[in-house]
């Protein structure tokens, strides 16, 4: 759904602070959505791989643009990835 | 009817024998409860992401399984008692298994051609139509 935001104007990074948006640019679809992937699971290290930070953190959505429920659910793969031995759980 | 996925590690130095000899234990513990082994996936030798007990590999093996639940407890406490497994965990898949079937076909009936597809995300959509549902 188009949010009031999106009809400004502003789309470059550094915007003034009392802008809400941040550092994200303008509303993009996630990358899980636009692949039709349906079920994360934890045994696919590659494409779990790639929503962990190089220290081994779980990236935040702003980051990474996936939807609330996409986020948890990935939160949920990757935890039991790193439970398995298949993910580090930190990396230094 | 439930579906699960076990997967066990084993320490690197165990024969094949001897894991072969674990997974038709676990087949008859799931065949005696009423359920069914639908898959036995060997991913054989493998690199831990740390180190489990001193072990830096690991024999991973997998069980698909098709039941209604009562053997889980027996199977995880087989795979405690056997010395060479080091870790297992146990997941209950059926429930998303499911929404993801439900997804796919909402996404085919929903989809309109549309000039400006990037205004919304439509799994957001998907997901307050099957947030409706659940209510």
């Amino acid at each position: 759904m188009p949010k009031p935001s999106d009809f400004d104007n502003d789309d470059k990074n550094g915007k003034p602070m009392r802008s809400p948006r941040g550092s994200s640019r303008r509303r993009r679809v996630s990358r899980l959505s636009a692949e039709k992937i349906d079920y994360i699971d934890y045994k696919d290290v590659k494409l779990l791989q790639s929503f962990i930070a190089e220290n081994g953190k779980i990236m935040p959505r702003r980051l990474t643009g996936v939807t609330a429920w996409q986020q948890r659910k990935l939160s949920e793969a990757i935890k039991r990835a790193r439970n398995i031995a298949l993910l580090p759980v930190t990396k230094y | 009817m439930r579906s699960y996925e076990v997967v066990f590690i084993s320490a690197p130095a165990t024969t094949e024998d001897d894991i072969t000899k674990l997974t038709s234990q676990l087949e008859h513990v799931v065949n005696d409860k009423g359920g069914k082994v639908t898959k036995i996936d060997n991913w054989g030798r493998r690199k831990l992401a740390y180190r489990i007990r001193k072990f830096d590999e690991g024999v991973y093996t997998l069980l698909y399984l098709e039941s209604n639940g009562r053997e889980i407890s027996e199977i995880e406490r087989r795979l405690r008692v056997t010395d060479f497994v080091i870790r297992y965990l146990t997941v209950r898949t059926d429930e998303d298994l499911k929404r993801a079937e439900k997804m796919k076909t909402k996404r085919k009936n929903l989809l309109t051609p549309r000039d400006n597809d990037d205004d919304f995300d439509m799994d957001d959509v998907i997901e307050e139509e099957l947030a409706d549902d659940d209510n």
